[in-house]
């Protein structure tokens, strides 16, 4: 029909918007040459493909390496692997907010504890045990997410919230329940049992009294089937439900599903791949206390999932392994100092490029530096003898340019940080010349504010630091690392 | 009598002081075409929104095939057989054109989460047959909505193909009546007649049912077997085109709101 308006055109039929925007596709500029050829080889390698060779990699890293610390962290990566893949059936694709979600960690460690332990005198297989949590795990998610079943929304964050701290006193308080101990209080369960399949028992280390790589494998393979479970479902109608009630749940409901229970659902799942994950906790370490399953934790998993892109299984798997790395780096001071520094340089470098305006500011907070450590020795030595948290090679030589006074002022360091904040933020409002000006200072203040105050503490750093990157991420890329760029109004 | 599909028996609705649907009685029979229309305002989207489930009427009952519907969950009322397409557009528009028209076939599909975790036989075949039903559905509006449009993402539609999509989707959920809100609001005259003939099309060929809310007066003359006018909530008028469009309340009607009443009539 509308050919009929088309003949007035010169040329060959009109060009629609349609059809604009599929020509667009195809004619999408690509990478040329070698590079261009293999990321086409690339895109054309099937998801399995990318599975088996992740999960290959993750399980022939701990086997040369002798360290028992090493194999820990790839067992915790894992778990953590499998936490996010959880959380994000949860936010992800019920686009729900769950701050409960760690306690279904815990239910799941607990209700392994009791099913395989000396504590209950019960010891099922875990074959068994471990599909039979998870379904446990579910129910207590279906049972938690009834009440607020009409209420989804924020109504669920207060009933879940309520949940992880109704878990917490129980497990706390189980020790005396009408003269019975069934969580055994603070003390924890001791003596769960090991993994074991049809009547072998997988000892937590070898004979050297070295970390058992089996249990990562364990992990690793349970983490494969839930990946790729998980993945058949946001294939099929349930996961189509899932991504039509995050668009637009008014018109999904109309189009006769039940979001409601669809939502249900979807929480209900997210819990019973954390209780699963909860099962390798207790058998891997052998006991389990309720000061495992807090608040921290809760973050991390929700830093990961908003890290890796929500919704994106690839993304928050990606996502659990940085975290996991970046969170074990920031433990030693020294690697935390690098990454800091580094991370000051890229981001310095991610704004500017190579630029005059990149080597002003560098050169500039450098100079800056050595400028004021060498007035502020001159005028007292004892504000620049203060030797820097853990020495090292880099210790020495942010030692050198960081005024770090022997005893610092008690008012010292809160001044500095707010100093520090305050400046960040005027930041904002400048622009131009003066900002460039006022980020050299900056700069420097927030060296010193890392070497005086945050090395100090690597605990807390360790936080901040990773919610530092997270507001950074959600400046540059709002949906995360590989979370799809989604088209709000049009 | 006819078969009746749908039957509304003093459908009241009032929003805090506000009367927006009053008393209000209608009908639609087996294999109709019957269309709302009315100055804005006058209470056709919430009529849409009421037959729904989206709101719970004050007062009143309102039946399909039969049976009353009031206080059934929209999703479930859908499920019975009624289908709705949106006077604003609600695409999920993130989501491919071909996966717009599947989710919507949720309803009449069987397939679990532990079927689809195991991918058994049995899912796949019903994957199968939901991927080609919507494809069969995208086909109706002939090259419209096919081929390399499967693919892309929704919002990459053009305004008229939005519209076409929605009426793809709505009928993916196998209704038997079909209410369309404005399906050719912000259409160029071309494109709004081809949807007058989609229309006619859908009920010859589709077999839906059809309430459809109209302004464009070319338009319902050409589709309508019985038009309804509404009022600030009240029924001011029915029966044939002809009828309703020289009935001197409908005339008032439209003259009170000027311009509308000159492009209209
Ligand atoms: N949820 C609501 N709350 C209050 N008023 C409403 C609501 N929905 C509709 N209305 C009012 O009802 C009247 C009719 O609206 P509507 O049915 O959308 O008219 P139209 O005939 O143009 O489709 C309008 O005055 C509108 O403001
Ligand atoms: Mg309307």
């Amino acid at each position: 029909m509308s050919d009929e308006r088309d003949d007035t055109q010169p040329t060959g039929p009109a060009l629609g918007k349609d059809e604009w925007v599929a020509r667009f596709g195809a004619n999408r500029v690509r990478r040329s040459g070698a590079l261009g050829v293999l990321e086409q080889r690339l895109a054309t390698v099937s998801w399995w493909a990318w599975l088996t060779l992740f999960v290959a990699v993750i399980a022939a890293l701990p086997l040369g390496i002798e360290s028992g610390y090493v194999r820990r962290v790839a067992f915790d990566t894992v778990v953590l692997m499998l936490l996010a893949l959880g959380l994000n059936i949860v936010v992800g694709w019920g686009g729900l907010l769950d701050l409960g979600f760690v306690a279904f960690y815990g239910v799941g460690a607990y209700a392994y504890a009791l099913l395989a332990s000396d504590h209950s005198g019960i010891h099922l297989p875990s074959i068994l045990l471990i599909p039979l949590v998870a379904v446990i795990g579910a129910l207590a998610g279906w049972l938690v997410g009834l009440p607020s079943r009409r209420l989804l929304g924020d109504y669920l964050a207060i009933v879940t919230l309520f949940f992880f701290q109704i878990f917490l006193t129980v497990t706390n308080n189980g020790d005396n329940v009408f003269g019975a101990s069934i969580t055994n209080g603070p003390n924890g369960l001791l003596n769960i049992d090991p993994l074991s399949f049809f009547g072998w028992t997988i000892p937590r280390s070898t004979s050297e009294g070295l970390f058992n790589v089996a249990y990562i494998y364990v992990a690793l393979a349970f983490f494969g089937v839930v990946y790729v479970a998980l993945r058949f479902v946001n294939e099929s109608r349930t996961g189509r439900a899932w991504r039509s009630l995050r668009e637009d749940p008014l018109a999904a409901e109309m189009m006769g599903m039940p979001v409601n229970r669809l939502k249900l659902l979807a929480f209900a799942f997210g819990a019973g791949v954390a209780a699963l994950t909860g099962t390798f906790a207790s058998a891997l370490n052998g006991s389990v206390f309720p000061q495992n399953f807090e608040f921290p934790l809760l973050i991390t998993v929700y830093t990961i999932v908003i890290l890796g892109g929500q919704g994106s299984q690839v993304g928050v798997v990606l996502g659990a392994v940085i975290v996991s790395v970046l969170l074990e780096v920031l433990r030693d001071a020294n690697d935390a100092r690098s990454l800091f520094y580094v991370a000051l340089v890229l981001g310095l470098y991610g704004a500017f490029r190579a630029s005059t305006r990149l080597v002003v500011v560098l050169g500039g907070t450098i100079v800056l530096g050595f400028v004021l450590r060498t007035v502020a020795g001159a005028i007292d030595g004892s504000w620049t003898a203060g030797t820097a948290e853990d020495a090292g090679r880099a210790a020495h030589l942010a030692a050198e340019w960081v005024i770090v006074p022997l005893e610092p002022a008690r008012w010292l360091a809160p001044a500095a940080y707010l100093v520090l904040v305050t400046l960040v933020l005027g930041l904002t409002l400048v622009g131009g010349r003066l900002r460039l000006a006022a980020l050299v200072p900056t700069l420097y203040l927030a060296a010193f504010v890392w070497e005086n105050v945050l090395l100090a503490k690597p605990e807390a750093t360790r936080y901040i630091v990773i919610g530092v990157i997270l507001v950074g991420l959600m400046i540059v890329r709002p949906n995360g690392l590989l979370g799809e760029k989604r088209v709000e109004i049009v | 009598m006819a078969d009746r599909v749908l039957e509304l028996q003093g459908v009241t609705m009032a929003f805090g002081g506000l009367t927006v649907v009053d008393a209000l009685d209608l009908h639609v029979e087996r294999g109709e075409i019957v269309s709302v229309i009315g100055p804005n305002g006058a209470g056709k989207t919430t009529l849409f929104n009421l037959v729904t489930g989206v709101y719970r009427p004050s007062a009143g009952d309102i039946r399909f095939e039969g049976s009353s519907i009031v206080g059934l969950e929209p999703h479930a009322i859908t499920q019975r057989g009624i289908a709705r397409t949106f006077q604003t557009l609600r695409l999920f528009l993130n989501m491919t054109v071909r996966e717009n028209v599947m989710a919507a076939a949720y309803g009449h599909t069987q397939a679990g989460v532990i079927r689809s975790m195991l991918r058994t036989p049995g899912m796949r075949r019903e994957e199968r047959a939901i991927r080609a039903l919507a494809e069969e559905r995208l086909g109706f509006f002939g090259e419209r909505l096919v081929g390399y449009r499967w693919d892309q993402p929704a919002y990459s539609l053009s305004y008229a193909n939005r519209r076409r999509l929605e009426i793809a989707r709505a009928t993916a959920t196998n209704p038997r009546l079909l209410l369309l809100d404005e399906p050719a609001a912000g259409m160029n005259p071309n494109e709004t007649l081809e949807m007058a003939e989609l229309i006619g099309k859908l009920r010859d060929v589709g077999g839906y049912t059809i309430l459809v809310i109209e302004h464009d007066m070319h338009v319902v003359e050409g589709i309508s077997d019985r038009v309804v006018a509404l009022d600030h909530g009240v029924k001011i008028a029915e029966g044939t085109f002809e009828q309703v469009a020289t009935d001197p309340k409908v005339v008032e009607a439209y003259l009170g709101t000027g311009a509308m009443a000159r492009k209209a009539l």
